[in-house]
């Protein structure tokens, strides 16, 4: 594997240790339901944070909040410098436009749980796709990227097939390479390997071990896999009813959870 | 009662296949004005703003909820009082395609729905524009599933090409029923009429079945 040579090296990328994700006071909710209640959270540039909890907790929510597939009812969310949904106007914040979605959404990237791979494409132009048509590159070096990406996560063999004729892990693999085709500075990831079969989870697993090792790739993961999060996580954030009930390093949080709630879902879960 | 006469058939059938003829190209050029203008309904019907979406599906309930004669016969005969005059075929290839556009656009309406939300999510994720999400990913995947019903449409069309005859356009049944004029026998191009379109409706919907089968698995 050549992680090193194909990942985002961005000068311009923020410093580890710099704020890169605020969510400041936000609510949501799915008509009477309040899926998150005023919520505040921080994740530093270069981080790997996951979140845990019941479902229903919202963590989910989080993510699709971060990737604009819903849109916050109360607060704010700022990546960067730049608030996501909402734009600065003569010093006031009105919701924002089109344009500076997709500005800000750029930095962003997604893994899904049900892989969402185009089947009308073959896998190579999965990966193509979207640098040739958002970054304006040229169909040769967005070849070159794919294939270096198609490496890492081993499938340079399966460049040529479609999508549906790959076993579940593969697509995943795919998904992620054409996530980090954009050169995102987070990368979401939401229950990636929940809809897979058991033995096809340790090689996608594998490939977000090599990813987190490698670069400097702010991650937000959502998932059931516990050793995993244990691997990979700078930090742990544990949800309870639309809030962070506890928060901290994943041995502290593994070992010797502080709240009730925590230890009871980890029973229930570990 | 007249008997069944081969001869008078065989004398009769260059001028029926002349408007068979006639019949299948006014089913294609309907056709191919019913898949464009119906994409063109089912996208407008789903725009964000009401002042385009309202009065397209207004249009769209008025020329499906009335018959397709009565269209012909304002196309034919009304539309050439205000200086708008087309020949016969062509008259018909529009009503025609306009008539089953306004199915069409149903088709299409139900194959782009088909096409699941994640396809949309991935299309956001990426940062797809909106116009590439549509060309590159819903439309592809949407059409695939639309084949089928679109084909079942065109058979349909094909068997309502003999209201052309009302309008002067020199089809099957046009043929068949000068014919009948000038011999004052009916029996043998009407019922060679019926055999023509079955030897070719119903092999297209045995083919329609089979591509369905491949298409949507």
């Amino acid at each position: 594997m050549s992680a090193d040579t194909h990942l985002p090296k961005d000068a311009a990328r923020p410093a580890g240790g710099t704020e890169l994700i605020r969510f400041d006071r936000v609510t949501k909710r799915f008509g009477s339901h309040t899926v998150l209640d005023a919520l505040d959270f921080t994740v530093s540039a270069g981080k790997h944070v996951t979140l845990i909890g019941p479902s229903g907790s919202g963590k989910t929510t989080i993510l699709r909040l971060l990737m604009t597939l819903l849109t916050p009812d109360e607060g704010t969310i700022k990546v960067g410098d730049a608030f996501l949904t909402h734009e600065e106007k003569d010093g006031r914040l009105i919701p924002a436009g089109e344009k500076h979605i997709r500005e800000v959404r750029k930095n962003i990237g997604m893994v899904f749980q049900q892989f969402n791979l185009f089947p009308n494409m073959k896998v190579l132009r999965n990966i193509t796709e979207a640098p040739v048509h958002v970054l304006g590159l040229g169909k040769d070096e967005a070849e070159e990227r794919a294939r270096g990406l198609l490496d890492l996560v081993g499938l340079t063999a399966h460049l040529d097939k479609y999508p549906t004729q790959l076993s579940g892990g593969q697509q995943q693999r795919v998904a992620i390479a054409r996530a980090l085709a954009m050169r995102p500075q987070v990368l979401l990831l939401d229950e990636v390997t929940s809809a897979l079969d058991p033995e096809l989870v340790a090689g996608v697993l594998d490939v977000l071990r090599d990813i987190a090792r490698t670069t400097d790739i702010t991650m937000l993961c959502v998932t059931h896999e516990m050793s995993f999060a244990r691997d990979i996580s700078d930090d742990v954030l544990m949800f309870d009813a639309g809030r962070v009930i506890e928060s901290g390093a994943p041995e502290k949080i593994f070992t010797d959870p502080e709240h009730e709630r925590t230890r009871e879902f980890l029973g229930a879960v570990l | 009662m007249n008997t069944w006469s081969w001869g008078y058939v065989g004398d009769i059938l260059p001028d029926l296949l002349k408007g068979l003829g006639v019949t299948v190209e006014a089913t294609l050029l309907g056709s191919l004005v019913s898949f464009a203008l119906g994409l063109v309904w089912a996208l407008a019907l789903r725009s964000p703003s009401r002042w385009v979406a309202w009065p397209v599906g207004a249009v769209v309930e008025f020329v499906r909820n009335t018959p397709l004669l009565v269209q012909l016969f304002f196309l034919f005969f009304v539309l050439p009082s205000w200086g708008l005059t087309f020949s016969p075929l062509v008259t018909g290839v529009i009503g025609l395609g306009l008539h089953y556009s306004t199915y069409t656009a149903e088709v299409y309406r139900a194959g782009i729905d088909g096409v699941p939300a994640g396809q949309w999510e991935a299309a956001v994720a990426l940062n797809l524009p909106r116009r590439r999400t549509w060309t590159a990913v819903i439309l592809p995947q949407a059409l695939r599933r639309v084949v089928p019903a679109l084909g079942n449409y065109v058979i349909a069309m094909f068997k309502d090409t003999p209201m052309l005859a009302a309008i002067t356009v020199g089809d099957m049944l046009f043929q068949a029923n000068t014919i009948g004029a000038t011999t004052f026998d009916y029996m043998e191009p009407i019922t060679v009429v019926g055999v023509l379109f079955i030897v070719i409706s119903y092999p297209t919907s045995l083919l329609l079945r089979a591509l369905e089968r491949r298409l949507v698995r």
